[in-house]
């Protein structure tokens, strides 16, 4: 059941040529937005690692977001339609292992879209809120490290 | 022989299927060189010792212990610890010690439902009482007990602090005999070392010269679709191989045999979830760009888990399927 208090944590990658300059052009227009949305800026939606959405899942983000340029618009041609590619695998695995399509995004926000911005982030933000947290249910590191040093 | 005392080994398995003893064995002559070399303390599938045997050695009495196997049930994770305080190093043998293997697809599931599944609904479980494993159990001759099943599968260092890696479905011979080699040599590598080559298994790959340069898949097929061509790269022939994401050390044995790669011998050192970099590299040479085009070739990935986290899940970064949160308070199943 959803938590009433419950505040979602969204990362989202931005590419920055545009949905990053979007943002910034969102902040600029006096647009406020969720402030659930923590932005970290990638040369480019094709640089997006698979293990970057994981990695902030793992961490305790209860959804993603990946901004980048509309197809075609690519500044180095491709880049945003490997970013789909592979987020459409991703989407696939992650339907198995139980994790919610609403908790991964991909849009196409050109520099131009500041209000685009807003919309997704404010309707991400709302739909996780209805979604709850991501209940994930990693093991902790062993209880009895048996050197020194630290296990991995 | 030298009267001067060998070094003791013990060889224990948890969640496994018995490929990685009969890998020891594979080892063939070269075995009674080991045998020279080492004093074989603990290895209940072939030698008559038991766990009293175990508990009776000082601690860190054995240079090594050698676990292959996920951790399941109570018993292996109590085994693994006791090993663990007498082991001088620990090496997770295979796969499943390495990363979950097999065993950890279970963790796509709930052990509710497995325990249903196997006791209850199989077609070949005989009689209707539905009667579950207990752990505790009276009977007229006292109390009968079982370890615990646990909610998840885990990987050997998800349990116990492991000091090297010996990856593999199973390991294959010439990396365990290196690795007893460099154990009694005292030549180890530093804690955490994975004893396998650092690079992708394409490099040893006998088909790596037919790799295009510009690799593009139009349509994948599974193998039992159509003839594979036994000289050219197999993902060339839209064939789903995880060679480039997967270490090498294994001379490319499965493409060798006109398989694609399965993984087994997990990652390279410097990623962090074998899976996401699986589907990362098949995901880069699809020859699709539309929406409905991408999905359509996703779509003819069969059981993309099962296929990118084939022997890595329970190792991964979400570690299992997510559970509803009610269902999580239980910490173990007792039946």
């Amino acid at each position: 059941m959803p938590d009433h208090h419950f505040e979602p944590k969204i990362v989202a990658f931005f590419c920055t040529w545009c949905t990053y300059t979007a943002a910034d052009l969102t902040g600029i227009s006096r647009l406020a937005y969720a402030p659930n949305v923590r932005v970290i800026r990638l040369m480019c939606s094709g640089r997006l690692d698979p293990q970057f959405v994981l990695a902030a899942f793992h961490h305790g983000a209860d959804g993603v977001l990946i901004g980048g340029c509309h197809p075609g618009d690519c500044h180095y041609q491709e880049g945003n339609y490997k970013a789909r590619r592979r987020i459409e695998l991703l989407r696939a695995v992650l339907r198995d292992l139980g994790v919610e399509e609403q908790r991964l995004r991909i849009e196409w926000i050109s520099a131009s879209e500041g209000e685009k911005v807003q919309r997704v982030c404010n309707e991400m933000t709302e739909q996780l809120r209805g979604l709850g947290p991501l209940p994930l249910d990693c093991p902790a590191a062993p209880a009895e490290p048996a050197g020194a040093g630290e296990a991995r | 022989m030298t009267t001067m005392t060998k070094p003791k080994i013990a060889l224990y398995w948890c969640a496994s299927c018995g490929g990685c003893e009969e890998a020891v064995v594979d080892l063939g002559e070269d075995l009674l060189g080991v045998v020279e070399m080492v004093e074989i303390a603990f290895w209940p599938v072939a030698l008559d010792f038991k766990r009293d045997d175990v508990e009776a050695l000082d601690d860190g009495e054995l240079a090594a212990a050698f676990i292959n196997g996920a951790v399941r049930t109570s018993e292996q994770e109590e085994m693994a610890r006791l090993l663990r305080r007498k082991a001088a190093a620990v090496v997770a043998f295979g796969s499943c010690a390495m990363h979950g293997g097999i065993p950890g697809l279970a963790n796509l599931y709930e052990s509710e439902d497995i325990l249903d599944t196997v006791y209850r609904q199989a077609p070949s479980v005989g009689g209707s009482e539905g009667t579950l494993p207990e752990q505790e159990c009276r009977v007229a001759q006292g109390e009968l007990t079982l370890p615990a099943f646990s909610a998840s599968v885990r990987t050997l260092d998800q349990v116990i602090d492991v000091d090297y890696y010996l990856p593999g479905c199973p390991p294959p011979v010439g990396l365990i005999a290196s690795a007893v080699t460099a154990l009694v040599e005292g030549k180890l590598p530093e804690k955490g070392a994975v004893l396998a080559p650092d690079v992708a298994l394409c490099s040893e790959c006998p088909r790596a010269a037919t790799k295009p340069d510009k690799l593009l898949v139009r349509a994948f097929r599974r193998p039992h679709e159509g003839l594979i061509d036994p000289g050219l790269c197999l993902l060339a022939q839209g064939l789903v191989c995880l060679g480039p994401a997967t270490r090498a050390g294994c001379a490319a044995a499965c493409p060798g045999g006109n398989m694609p790669c399965t993984g087994c011998m997990g990652p390279t050192s410097n990623v962090i979830d074998h899976g996401a970099k699986a589907l990362s590299a098949i995901a880069s040479v699809l020859d699709a760009d539309g929406a409905d085009e991408i999905a359509a070739r996703v779509a003819e990935i069969a059981d993309p888990v099962g296929t990118f986290y084939r022997y890595s899940l329970p190792a991964s970064l979400l570690h299992r399927r997510v559970r509803p949160a009610a269902r999580q308070d239980k910490e173990e199943v007792a039946p």
